[in-house]
């Protein structure tokens, strides 16, 4: 069991590492024309709208959406209720199994 | 990886919906047949769709200088088989698109055939691949998670190639272009998923190795041990 906790600790040191390079490594771009910063990793989806404008320059998005969150204050808060709620779950249900499965692994070692 | 709404012709996006609608059926019937059958395994089930809350919520940086967010459907696909996953992701990317207006109504179809239609298919494919092989169980999980993953993209790429090829050079040199921004990015982000899916898994084993043994998972009790 030892061994496998020191694995699951490598492994999430290694998710730690790889979303931390980008960050360091990553130059931010050249200024844009209007002077202004170019902003660095903004959202895959939002780029996959500039590739589509340069694509074919005269679509335009037929529908929008019905509610958008007024900021991006807003938009994150969603975004972590979303895991919140997620990782509540996660946790509930493995503290919730600890005490049963303990008598249970202790049987299989 | 959600195509934005509206950003799909009509005809794309009812297309998809309908490619969607027979995985969507399926699915809502292997879920009712394993919830009738395996009751118990309904808390198990729930933490599959809690991890793929969690893990789409997570936007990421990543070397491209983009940020993208992993998929997570790779856990309940290997526990439950891949169709199980369908109304799992839908319910995810309903969420995100309603209250987030991340994806979008008109491109959901699409949304799911590339996120939870395509990524559990793959994790399925490579998870009975790696059994039949006799892969140590720890690296299929983590192939089936990464592979899931970055082929939800490709399969975005795909659908936005599809819909919108380059004027001079087809759909080919669209799907580079499209594939360049996701399947690039993803790339840290999918080993991410495969190194978070097999923790979890490593979890299950130790608190669950019960329910994990009704699924099937571990046969001759094969273990996640090394």
């Amino acid at each position: 069991m030892k061994i496998k906790r020191q694995q699951n600790l490598l492994m999430l040191s290694l998710v730690v590492l790889l979303t931390i390079i980008p960050l360091v490594i990553v130059k931010s771009p050249a200024l844009k024309a209007d002077g202004k910063e170019a902003e660095l990793f903004t959202g895959a989806d939002d780029k996959a709208t500039l590739i589509i404008k340069e694509l074919s320059p005269e679509y335009r998005p037929w529908f929008s959406p019905i509610m958008q969150p007024s900021s991006s204050e807003v938009a994150s808060l969603l975004f972590s209720l979303q895991a919140a709620i997620g990782a509540g779950f996660i946790g509930y249900f493995f503290g919730s199994r600890a005490k049963g499965a303990n008598t249970h692994v202790n049987a299989n070692e | 990886m959600h195509i934005m709404e509206g950003f799909l012709p009509v005809k794309h996006a009812v297309g998809w919906s309908l490619a969607t609608l027979p995985f969507m059926l399926l699915g809502l019937n292997a879920i009712k047949k394993q919830t009738t059958n395996k009751p118990e395994l309904k808390m198990l089930l729930g933490v599959s769709a809690a991890f793929t809350f969690v893990l789409s919520a997570l936007k990421i940086p990543s070397v491209t200088g983009s940020c993208s967010h992993p998929t997570g459907t790779a856990l309940g696909a290997v526990l439950f088989g891949p169709l199980t996953m369908v109304p799992i992701g839908a319910i995810v990317l309903l969420f995100q698109t309603l209250l987030l207006a991340h994806g979008g109504l008109t491109t959901l179809g699409a949304n799911i055939f590339s996120m939870a239609i395509m990524g559990p298919l793959v994790a399925s494919l490579i998870y009975h691949l790696g059994k039949l092989v006799k892969l140590h169980l720890g690296v299929t999980i983590f192939l089936a998670a990464s592979l899931a993953d970055l082929l939800t993209y490709v399969t975005t790429s795909f659908q936005l190639a599809l819909a919108f090829p380059d004027a001079s050079g087809g759909f080919l040199t669209s799907f580079i272009k499209f594939s360049t921004l996701f399947a690039l990015t993803q790339i840290p982000l999918a080993i991410s998923e495969g190194f978070l899916t097999v923790i979890i898994f490593n979890m299950l084993n130790r608190y669950n190795s019960r329910e994990l043994a009704a699924l099937k998972i571990f046969e001759k009790k094969e273990c996640l041990r090394q």
